[in-house]
């Protein structure tokens, strides 16, 4: 799957989870750029990314994301 | 179950016409996740819960603390989340010795929140974490982490009967159906340090919302069963009463007797049991009566129906019959058109979508915990025979034209007594269920009602009924407060709506004038408290003669003693 089809995908599921249709998502975009995207959130959106492309993250991956591009990167890196 | 994504949107939802309940959260982990579940749970269930959350980790502080806000709001509810992770860390960290005493010490500081809070206390039990440093052996191992949460879970259960406003919610339950891999996820723990999965969490808030709609008497009370393909294999009328799939043995036959099993359990719980199918009466009665194999008998059955109407209508008949609310009502079937049916038109009624695999239905069934209660008394084994009576009493009526003349033929008679320990849970669980004939639906529970029998304040009644066709129990219950030497004031009178129209009310008024006359009381004064479901008493302080008085917002009613002529009623007192 192209970088650019995840990067949609997950567009999508931050859209449903935070409830805000206009989320645009970008390599460069960070929790402070996004309303309502806090830790407890964070998680919630971890999940579905989970399901939507049935993989795991580990803890450490979790915490280890500077922005969108480097979450993307790891869920490119499991498919 | 819905998810937590859709439990948090229905915060959102404008929550102003909802019946408000104001509830505390504590816990030794985050909450706030567990928060929005339950608030949004609340939603599904009509209930806005206005939700104080301790701040975190502060279990300890506020409940060892009196001047704490646990103490000094108006709370109804207080739940406690004390997770067996956090214990086990603390139980690691105790020496040898002090392992032996962890259950014991946890459960002391369970038992002092108890007795210090005035309101109900819902505690999640102990899930185990099988941490396997000794392995099985930690059975005879009294140290160990395993042996010390299964004594906790186990004395937490004897502590609940003994402090009544204990109600343990089974967090160990829900583990055991779900599986520890499930309930709990480490990457949301080692993120925002919740000890619980997505995925458990709406189950989790679910059955917490059981637990406070139970008290709030929003329990079920019957369950009506399709016979075909749900309460045994195959079709009565076509494979004959000796031909249909139940028994022991290979196949699929054991599936429907232990299915038959768990709905005699229930039966025997109290939960009133009707038949709704389409078939031809007899027809459908033949199993009950001639196939051994049948765990269910035609005793156990409360209202058999069975013929060709649609299944709303043959609802609406059980309904009439029973005089309970649709809304307490379970209905299982196997054909989706009949479920969709019932659905449309009786949208109160719950109609669980059972799988298609009836080797299925019993699992699916327990993960619905659709009959969660907050009281049991042994006299709620009697109900199917007492709503039997009801029916019989029913045809009876009908072969009398005048309705005095029926009632005197009843042979009614009603004892009369204060409370005392062995009335007081069955007065409590009344107080919890009746929600037709309720003046004011002030919940008590059992520890208030023993508060009342002991407190000078009030003049407490309980009136039993008993007829030619059997004895209905205990089925009203009036409680007088005392305000100042000339007044009582009716702060409670509900009445079970089995025995309606039998002139029950003027017995009961009858009663407590007399009893009033005699303590030198001058007036009695009544106040009808309208909720959604007591429309039926509504007129009820005026058709007992009762003179209306506006006070402020609140409907109430005078009654002067001196002047009471008895009223005309069939009933009579016995000791």
């Amino acid at each position: 799957m192209e970088k650019t089809d995840i990067l949609k995908q997950v567009q999508d599921i931050f859209r449903d989870i935070l409830d805000d249709k206009n989320i645009i998502l970008s390599d460069a975009s960070t929790a402070e750029d996004i309303e309502d995207w806090d830790s407890l959130t964070h998680i919630q959106l971890i999940k579905a990314i989970e399901k939507n492309f049935s993989i795991r993250f580990t803890s450490r991956e979790i915490l280890s994301w500077n922005n969108v591009g480097e979450m993307l990167d790891c869920i490119k890196s499991k498919l | 179950m819905k998810d937590y994504q859709t439990l948090k949107r229905n915060l959102k939802k404008d929550l102003s016409t909802l019946r408000k309940c104001k509830v505390a959260l504590l816990g030794d982990s985050a909450t706030q996740m567990l928060a929005t579940a339950i608030k949004g749970e609340g939603v599904e269930r009509g209930v806005c819960i206005d939700l104080w959350e301790a701040e975190y980790n502060q279990v300890e502080r506020q409940v060892m603390d009196r001047t704490s806000l646990l103490y000094t709001q108006d709370l109804q509810y207080t739940i406690v989340f004390q997770s067996t992770h956090k214990g086990m860390e603390q139980h690691a960290l105790l020496k040898e010795e002090e392992k032996a005493k962890w259950a014991e010490e946890r459960l002391s500081f369970v038992r002092n929140l108890c007795e210090n809070s005035k309101t109900h206390i819902i505690y999640y039990n102990y899930p185990e974490i099988e941490d396997t440093v000794f392995g099985s052996y930690a059975n005879k191992v009294e140290t160990s982490f395993t042996y010390q949460v299964r004594k906790l879970n186990y004395q937490l259960m004897q502590l609940s009967q003994e402090c009544k406003n204990l109600f343990i919610c089974d967090l160990a339950g829900i583990q055991n159906k779900m599986g520890r891999d499930q309930l709990f996820d480490s990457a949301v723990y080692i993120n925002t340090e919740l000890l619980l999965s997505l995925d458990a969490l709406p189950i989790v808030a679910s059955r917490t919302l059981d637990i406070i709609c139970a008290i709030e008497g929003k329990g079920k009370k019957c369950l009506i069963l399709d016979l075909d393909n749900t309460l045994w294999g195959g079709i009565v009328g076509d494979d004959g009463w000796e031909g249909i799939q139940i028994g022991h043995g290979l196949g699929i036959g054991k599936a429907f007797t232990e299915f038959q099993e768990w709905v005699k359990k229930l039966k025997e719980r109290g939960i009133i049991i009707a038949i709704c199918s389409k078939n031809d009466e007899e027809k459908a009665k033949e199993p009950f009566l001639k196939n051994p194999e049948m765990v269910l008998k035609l005793e156990d059955i409360a209202v058999f129906i069975a013929n060709w109407k649609n299944k709303a209508e043959n609802i609406q008949e059980i309904q009439h019959i029973l005089n309970i609310g649709f809304d307490s009502m379970v209905f299982l079937d196997d054909n989706p058109f009949e479920r969709n049916m019932v659905r449309e038109h009786l949208p109160e009624v719950t109609v669980p979508e059972l799988p298609d695999d009836p080797g299925l239905y019993l699992e699916y069934l327990y993960s619905l915990n659709l009959f969660e209660t907050a009281s049991y008394s042994t006299a709620d084994q009697d109900r199917t025979r007492q709503y039997q009576a009801q029916a019989q009493r029913a045809t009876a009526s009908q072969t009398f034209t005048d309705e005095k003349a029926f009632l005197k033929s009843l042979n009614m008679t009603s004892v009369v007594r204060g409370f005392d320990k062995f009335n007081t849970p069955r007065v409590a669980q009344l107080s919890q269920r009746s929600n037709q004939f309720n003046l004011r639906t002030i919940r008590y529970t059992e520890a208030k009602i023993t508060e009342i029998a002991q407190s000078d304040a009030y003049m407490p009644f309980s009136f039993t009924l008993d007829d030619k066709f059997g004895d209905n129990g205990l089925i009203g219950v009036i409680i007088l407060q005392k305000q100042g030497k000339d007044t009582l004031f009716v702060d409670t009178w509900f009445m079970s709506c089995r025995v309606l129209n039998r002139g029950m009310e003027d017995f009961m008024l009858n009663t407590i004038v007399d009893a009033a006359k005699r303590a030198g009381y001058k007036h009695l004064i009544g106040e009808y408290l309208p909720t959604p479901k007591n429309q039926m008493v509504a007129k009820h302080y005026d058709r007992l003669g009762f003179t209306p008085i506006k006070r402020e917002t609140v409907q109430q009613y005078i009654l002067d003693v001196a002047g009471y002529q008895p009223r005309e009623c069939y009933i009579h007192s016995t000791v």
